[in-house]
């Protein structure tokens, strides 16, 4: 098990370093870093002062040595609009968008995972037809657009929930968030959803197609034969087995999920790194888009990594250190 | 005489498919006795697997028991309801699978499926439950039982596995154990083991045993009395020892003509010309017509079953039966 943890600790690693070239030289290769990175009404003494302190007058692998080591110790430059490092303006973001990036990944899987279940045991059935009809809906209407339903029907025409913003915050155990308190709920509710549509389309397929092809496995009747009841033959025998190719898929959109919540974030005015990309894009704040980057790549390595671990504690053939 | 285990009356077990119905078990009898071992002969499609789901009440859909009696110990299975069948599947009836790779879970540790097998008939507790799975484990011959609890399917060779599902079978120790060619997937030294731990076991619980299986030879050296199934139908069936002298049948015949040991040294191998009939296109009257050498215009009617003494089978033309 540990061998397999290293293993996969390095191999993230790698995966960062070839992220931070590809970064680097998109920035500072290709693309003229002056430009990039020194704001159009900086004076030219301060011109020449961050040209120093980023080393651009030195070879580029030198650069890139010291591009490393500043990320390394979180300095990823500083924002032109916000005069801050972009890591803070970034860390400050972040939660928002972690917050809402997970209430809709639950809400995909409380809901999917039953409705898949549902549909997969009863194929072909009324049922079935009606939420496979759902999850094509939920599949092919653009985002944007079924935010924008959202906000007209809930928000405008019956009034429940609010539109924009992230609410008031509640703190529970040291942690501030809109979870906790009713007023940050009711505004998580509408970006949730609409960030969790299509992943829950997913889930629901999945976890159907998984239901199908488990169910008439040999190992399935051997369990009926066993006189196991239904019950856990579907929630211990089958589900585990399709947790396998859920949790693969999952760990994949969660990582595009941060980077959709760009959309859901603009659309409702969710204060989440999205929007900050979004805007920072829109007013030429460049070392906020690069740093961005960085940390979107950071979370990407981050997750895989935990549902490798994941996978490995779910499915026994994966362990591969522990045998020999 | 004592009342047999189970007594099978005029059993048809039907596929309705879009072509046609496929009459997988077509009125079928048999019985079972107290300590008997039975052979359940046929080649691939005859319908051998179907007659041992149909006992237990595990024909997948759209397939169905369409008519005929099962008792069991007396009591009728067909029509009972799922409920009250599970509580006869693994606990008094219980059944082995062909393909040892594919009937045990593979995310599920072996202790997992047989603790559930255990509390799925007993109220017992989870360490006695465990107890008696390791008692079983060691039973059918696997070292260090208590450890390989926590192992999982993957970690097990072929023949291993198939003791464990053995050991499975016997947790409750049934007044019938179902065997759907336990062995065919083994090679054949763990075969003749498994064959000879199978025999020894049965005696020693007093278990009957149904034995499936496309090969003679393997109920030859196993079973008191052997059934001969083709197209649905058991053509011939009587004691073992008195079949294999003096087939009947002319498919028996053919299929000892295809044994290489129970053919003399120097005599060429005879197959059985032609191929088994699809399920949907049966030839009317006796289903073996078309690959049969003693055939004549009468075989186009339904054969009916002729009895002498132990032995029965259905055939207007047996062999050696007639002259004698
Ligand atoms: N799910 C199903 N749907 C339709 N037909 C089926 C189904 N399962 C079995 N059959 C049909 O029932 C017939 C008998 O099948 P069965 O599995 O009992 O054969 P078998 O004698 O066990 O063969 P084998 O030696 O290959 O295991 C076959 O002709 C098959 O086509
Ligand atoms: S009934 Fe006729 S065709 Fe069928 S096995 Fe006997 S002799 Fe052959
Ligand atoms: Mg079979």
């Amino acid at each position: 098990m540990s061998v397999f943890v290293i293993r996969r600790l390095m191999q993230s690693i790698a995966v960062l370093v070839v992220t931070a070239l590809i970064v680097f030289l998109g920035v500072y290769a290709i693309g003229d870093p002056i430009e990039m990175l020194i704001s159009h009404d900086a004076s030219p003494a301060e011109r020449a002062q961050v040209i120093l302190s980023l080393g651009l007058d030195r070879p580029l692998w030198q650069q890139f040595f010291t591009f490393c080591w500043n990320a390394l110790h979180g300095d990823l430059g500083r924002s032109f609009v916000f005069n801050k490092p972009t890591i803070t303006l970034i860390f400050e973001r972040l939660p928002a968008t972690l917050e809402l990036t997970l209430t809709g990944l639950v809400f995909a899987l409380a809901l999917g995972i039953p409705l898949g279940l549902i549909s997969g045991l009863k194929p072909n059935s009324v049922t079935d037809e009606a939420i496979m009809t759902g999850s094509i809906l939920g599949f092919s209407l653009p985002g944007f657009w079924q935010g924008m339903m959202l906000i007209m029907i809930f928000s405008v025409w019956l009034g429940w929930l609010p539109s924009t913003g992230r609410g008031e915050m509640g703190s529970f155990l040291g942690i501030h968030s809109s979870l906790f308190t009713l007023d940050g709920l009711k505004h998580l509710i509408l970006p949730a959803i609409n960030l969790s549509l299509f992943k829950l389309s997913l889930v629901i397929r999945l976890t159907r197609t998984g239901v199908r092809e488990t169910m008439p496995l040999d190992f399935v009747k051997f369990a009926r034969a066993k006189g196991i009841s239904e019950r856990r033959i579907v929630f211990v025998h089958v589900l585990k087995n399709i947790l396998i190719p859920l949790i693969t898929v999952i760990g994949m959109e969660l990582g595009s999920m941060l980077a959709f919540a760009v959309v859901t974030e603009t659309i409702f005015a969710w204060p989440g790194i999205g929007k900050l990309l979004i805007d920072s894009i829109m007013r030429l704040d460049r070392p906020v888009v690069v740093a961005y980057l960085l940390v979107i790549v950071s979370l990407f390595i981050l997750i895989n990594f935990a549902v490798d671990i994941l996978y490995s504690l779910i499915d026994p053939r994966v362990r591969l250190g522990d045998q020999s | 005489m004592t009342q047999p285990v189970l007594d099978v009356r005029n059993l048809s077990t039907h596929f309705p498919t879009r072509r046609g119905v496929i009459k997988a078990v077509d009125d079928v009898s048999f019985q079972v006795g107290q300590r008997e071992i039975v052979g359940l002969v046929g080649e691939s499609g005859s319908g051998k697997s179907i007659t041992g789901f149909s006992i237990l009440g595990l024909v997948d859909p759209p397939g169905r028991v369409v008519s005929g009696s099962i008792r069991f110990q007396g009591e009728e299975l067909t029509g009972l309801p799922q409920k009250a069948m599970r509580t006869i599947r693994g606990k008094r009836i219980a059944m082995i699978f062909q393909d040892p790779m594919m009937t045990l879970n593979p995310v599920l540790s072996v202790g997992t499926q047989m603790i559930e097998t255990v509390l799925a008939h007993d109220n017992v507790s989870r360490a006695e439950a465990r107890a008696r799975s390791r008692d079983a484990l060691g039973l059918v011959g696997i070292p260090s039982p208590d450890e390989r609890l926590d192992a999982y399917p993957h970690q097990f060779s072929g023949g291993m596995r198939q003791r464990v599902a053995i050991a499975i079978a016997l947790l409750h120790r049934p007044e019938l154990i179902i065997a759907d060619e336990p062995t065919t997937a083994l090679d054949v030294t763990i075969q003749s083991q498994i064959l000879f731990e199978i025999k020894r076991l049965a005696n020693e619980f007093s278990m009957a045993l149904i034995w499936i299986s496309h090969d003679l030879g393997v109920v030859a050296a196993l079973a008191d009395r052997v059934m001969v199934m083709y197209a649905g139908k058991i053509v011939e069936a009587g004691p073992v020892d008195d079949v294999l002298a003096r087939p009947a049948h002319p498919y028996t015949v053919g299929l000892m003509q295809a044994i290489p040991a129970a053919v003399p040294r120097g005599e060429p191998l005879k197959p059985i010309p032609g191929m088994a009939p699809s399920p949907l296109a049966r030839p009317s009257g006796c289903a073996f017509r078309d690959r049969c050498d003693r055939a004549t215009d009468i075989c186009a009617t339904p054969p009916a079953l002729d009895l002498s003494e132990a032995r029965e089978w259905r055939c207007f033309h047996p062999k050696e039966w007639r002259a004698a």
